[in-house]
């Protein structure tokens, strides 16, 4: 889940924003670029965004005795990078924050920062090192858990930076691991099913548009 | 059974053995939202840290919330789905149209009553 709104102090959703911003615009900029010069790229674009859109708002239990939602940015980081899913994240949170008050416009830089960059950048690199040496479904599958897990990890570092248990370092950490209890852990089978969802998703999007393999496998 | 029927049906017991783990101890389970939880965290952390920013407009009940919420599922399903039949349409079509429709049509000609 994102982090609610005025729970970050003003000098961590500044700092978030300043960081994300840049990101979400270049990835707008992307956006753009890649539909001027590859029409078709649009329905592909649109499935990405609509999964995000799905997977985000879907609450799910887990073993915690509490409910998370995935994040749903695996297939877009596979077909279009990091960049455009940053810009495609922050459309959802930003719906999320508006509408529903999840999440928030104040922390709306630090949850794109979590759930639209750094998580999907931990899973595109992964995605550069594996891709071509395994099967694309499994790719697929460990790129989305993996782009779902870091999002929490990033997310609960963003709280105990915020909101350090005790002085520097150390305090930092023993944070960390309060959050991380609370979200990651919830985390872990919620990101196992992104992971088969994004698969199956993957694998029909093969089935219907060949051009889908190569761009996934370039 | 196909590898990805098996698939889907284990997303459903990751889902629901999460629940039942729940039922047995229920202590535990509150199905609140980490966000709550986190939110509880904060308080421990830091009893005096006041919220300085709340939302500008927050869903008037519980059911309006999770009718946005399934709006926002809607309108990404709708998305994919979409596509998904648009692009199966379009290869049906190109494969065997013609074929198709000239059976349907000499079928009709041949039943049909005038």
């Amino acid at each position: 889940m994102h982090i609610m709104e005025g729970f970050l102090p003003p000098f961590w959703a500044v700092l978030w924003y300043v960081f994300a911003l840049p990101i979400i615009a270049y990835g707008g900029y992307k956006v753009k670029r890649k539909i001027d010069e590859d029409p078709k790229s649009k329905s592909l674009l649109a499935v990405a965004g609509g999964f995000i859109f799905v997977l985000s708002a879907l609450k799910i239990p887990s073993v915690t005795g509490s409910c998370s939602h995935p994040t749903g940015t695996g297939i877009a980081v596979i077909l279009f990078g990091p960049a455009i899913t940053a810009f495609l994240s922050a459309i959802v949170l930003l719906y999320q924050a508006l509408l529903l008050a999840h999440g928030g416009l104040t922390t709306l830089g630090a949850n794109t920062t979590s759930m639209g960059i750094i998580g999907p950048f931990v899973g595109w690199l992964v995605y550069k090192v594996v891709k071509g040496k395994i099967d694309v479904k499994v790719l697929t599958f460990i790129v989305a858990a993996i782009s779902d897990w870091v999002t929490y990890i990033v997310t609960s570092f963003q709280l105990s930076l915020a909101f350090p248990s005790g002085v520097g370092f150390n305090g930092v950490l023993s944070s960390a691991v309060k959050f991380m209890a609370i979200f990651a852990i919830t985390q872990i089978p919620l990101a196992i099913i992104e992971g088969i969802v994004a698969a199956l998703l993957i694998g029909y999007l093969i089935q219907i548009r060949e051009d889908v393999a190569e761009v996934v496998l370039v | 059974m196909k590898i990805s029927h098996l698939l889907a049906i284990f997303t459903l017991f990751l889902t629901s053995s999460s629940l039942f783990m729940g039922i047995i101890d229920t202590a535990v389970a509150e199905w609140v939202g980490t966000d709550e939880k986190a939110k509880q965290a904060i308080n421990e952390i830091d009893p005096h840290y006041k919220p300085w920013f709340s939302p500008i407009w927050e869903p008037p009940s519980g059911e309006i919330e999770s009718f946005l919420f399934s709006l926002q599922a809607a309108i990404g399903s709708l998305l994919v789905g979409y596509f998904i039949g648009y692009y199966k349409g379009k290869n049906s079509s190109a494969d065997g149209r013609v074929k198709g429709e000239d059976e349907n049509r000499d079928g009709d000609y041949e039943n049909r009553v005038f």
